[in-house]
């Protein structure tokens, strides 16, 4: 199976998921959303070397996978396609930030290391909260609270239509490496010239296509607005969801939990 | 492979996502001025580019492998607007579906694939895909590959300057460029290759697209987009390149020093220069494009800071004070020149 076949075939998965029925999947997306990005700057406001104070913040995900019906090998199959640009660049603080911060049971860690685990910490939560919103969402319900939350209707649109021609370019661009792998003498690879040959042809397709659609579209009365019918009346469970886990994040940054927590198990060890 | 949450703090997050939205919402609002029902067309442009990324082809003599980028060729084909609004599209699905990029980090991820392109690069270069009929491969690939080259520089270096203002990282100004850089200039070569390659095969089938984007570019844009492009680039090296000013002497105050020692000549005791100075003193806001101090910490350092000279200072000098002098700077020269244009333009009447 092809790497396009495999996106195509996760992003089906993702799709799948986002049409079940839980209690989770019930609620407004736009409170989803606006949890989820709240969560998301939180986590990115900590210091440069808060690694402790991060571990509160797993709940959040955790909790919604359970109730969500979300399976956490998903998160592993899509860490596959997660940039690892923050791992490559966070890499470097080991070497750059020398000096001892702590000693744990006899090593000495440095600075860097841990601000470099801070940094894989933060990477892993975000990661997974992005993820965790689509799969209890569904990209038309995202688009909805997005246009109501003030985006320009043109742009979630877009989004909407743009996502269902991937599914259709994107076995048309599979066909395409298919009919060349099986054409290729001793396996090799696309070259540059191939390759430009490909885009090309791709995208004479996709025009060609998307002028049929368009007319297809004319021709059942499309006005240039994508109906967007996933939003309904915010409910009470909506209501109560956005505050009590925007009151957790806030709890959770500005008492250090975790170090009290430390220092009471510690005491009474003692 | 795009800027993640984890190396950006909220306030440039924060920051490039309202630059980003104020970004989207002129375009919209550009796009529904064109009154052109553009959307399935871009839908499916955007749906080519992500599935042109997914295939690989390997670049030659370095045993790597790239993909399209696009920025450039849905500018070209759809016109800046509409191609902005594009990129931010198909950015939000790879963040959203793929997370490949960051939530938090997508106004910085769409501003750094999106605005260069397609409001820094293409006004430049959209007068010269068309102006002598349709363009051949050779013209094609001589715009675009500076085009793409250009864009994707000035791409990465706004990865490189938000990563660093965000402040997760130890890794240092010049560490990081020379990193990025580089491998962003190989990147935008080939980019612009296969940009041209696929402009000349639209351009060999289907020859109305090219001229009709370009047609409505010509006839709508006029200088706008340029202009937000200079202004943009203004403030950035205002606010941000002046840290990086060299901290050494300028070619003046060489020649001074090396003829009486000191780099400054002591100012003449007339009534004249001096009634002069405190004017100066006492109308200029930001003194030495910098925030001004205040006078008794002034007297005391001015004896100690005059020692240590201009090797003591670090480089790059950051400094609110610089940032706040260049920015201001460059607003006031805006409107003085802007000023300057209104007084100095002609009757509308046409008597000329």
């Amino acid at each position: 199976m092809s790497q396009i076949e495999k996106a195509i075939l996760d992003l089906g998965a993702l799709d799948c998921l986002a049409r079940q029925r839980t209690a989770i999947h019930g609620i407004d997306p736009r409170a989803k959303v606006a949890v989820c990005l709240v969560f998301i700057a939180t986590v990115a406001s900590f210091d440069k070397y808060d690694v402790a104070a991060l571990a509160p913040f797993a709940v959040y995900p955790a909790a919604l996978m359970a109730a969500g019906g979300v399976p956490i090998s998903l998160i592993g199959r899509f860490l596959v396609y997660a940039c690892p640009f923050a791992i490559l660049v966070g890499a470097f603080n080991p070497l750059f930030d020398r000096q001892i911060m702590l000693e744990l049971g006899g090593v000495a860690v440095s600075g860097g290391w841990v601000s470099f685990f801070s940094i894989i910490c933060r990477f892993l939560l975000a990661f997974s909260a992005a993820l965790i919103l689509v799969a209890t969402t569904g990209l038309n319900a995202i688009c909805a609270s997005l246009t109501r939350l003030g985006l320009p209707r043109v742009l979630t649109a877009l989004m909407v239509m743009l996502y269902r021609y991937i599914f259709l370019l994107g076995q048309e661009a599979n066909r395409m490496k298919r009919a060349h792998d099986l054409r290729a003498v001793n396996d090799q690879g696309v070259d540059l010239r191939t390759y430009g040959s490909l885009a090309s042809l791709l995208l004479l397709r996709a025009y060609a296509r998307g002028e049929r659609i368009h007319a297809a579209m004319l021709c059942r009365g499309f006005d240039g607005e994508m109906p967007m019918t996933a939003i309904s009346r915010f409910s009470i469970g909506s209501a109560i969801f956005l505050i009590a886990w925007l009151a957790y994040f806030a709890a959770m940054r500005f008492l250090p939990l975790p170090r009290h927590l430390g220092e009471a198990f510690l005491e009474a060890a003692r | 492979m795009h800027m993640g949450d984890a190396l950006i703090s909220p306030a440039v997050g924060g920051a490039m996502w309202a630059t980003t939205i104020g970004l989207t919402a002129y375009a919209a609002k550009r796009l529904r001025a064109e009154n052109s029902e553009k959307t399935p067309l871009m839908a499916t442009l955007g749906a080519f580019v992500f599935s042109a990324q997914m295939i690989n082809f390997s670049i030659p003599w370095t045993g790597s492998s790239g993909h399209l980028g696009g920025g450039l060729l849905l500018a070209i084909l759809l016109g800046p607007y509409a191609a902005f609004l594009t990129i931010f599209a198909v950015l939000a699905i790879q963040a959203l579906f793929f997370a490949d990029g960051g939530l938090l980090a997508m106004g910085c991820n769409v501003f750094n694939l999106g605005f260069w392109p397609a409001f820094a690069v293409y006004p430049f270069i959209s007068r010269y895909l068309t102006c002598a009929g349709l363009p051949g491969a050779g013209r094609l690939m001589a715009v675009c590959i500076p085009a793409a080259v250009i864009g994707l520089q000035l791409g990465a270096l706004g990865v490189v300057l938000q990563t660093l203002a965000s402040g997760r990282t130890d890794l240092p100004f010049t560490t990081f460029a020379l990193y990025m850089q580089p491998i962003h200039l190989a990147i935008g070569i080939v980019e612009g290759i296969i940009t041209a390659a696929v402009v000349a095969a639209v351009v060999k089938a289907r020859p109305e697209l090219l001229a009709a984007s370009s047609a409505q570019q010509m006839a709508r844009s006029g200088q706008r987009p340029l202009a937000i492009a200079l202004i943009a680039a203004a403030l950035m090296i205002g606010g941000v390149l002046s840290w990086f000013a060299s901290q050494h002497d300028d070619g003046l105050e060489w020649s001074i020093a090396k003829t009486i020692g000191q780099s400054e000549l002591d100012p003449p005791r007339s009534a004249v220069h001096a009634s002069l100075a405190a004017l100066q003193e006492k109308i200029s806001l930001l003194p030495d494009y910098d925030f001004k101090k205040p006078q008794q910490a002034d007297a005391a350092e001015g004896e100690e800071e005059g020692g240590e000279g201009k090797d003591g200072e670090k480089w790059p000098a950051v400094n609110a004070g610089t940032s706040v002098a260049g920015i201001v700077g460059s607003v006031l020269v805006l409107l003085l020149a802007g000023f300057i244009g209104l007084a100095l333009r002609r009757p509308p009447s046409g008597k000329f």
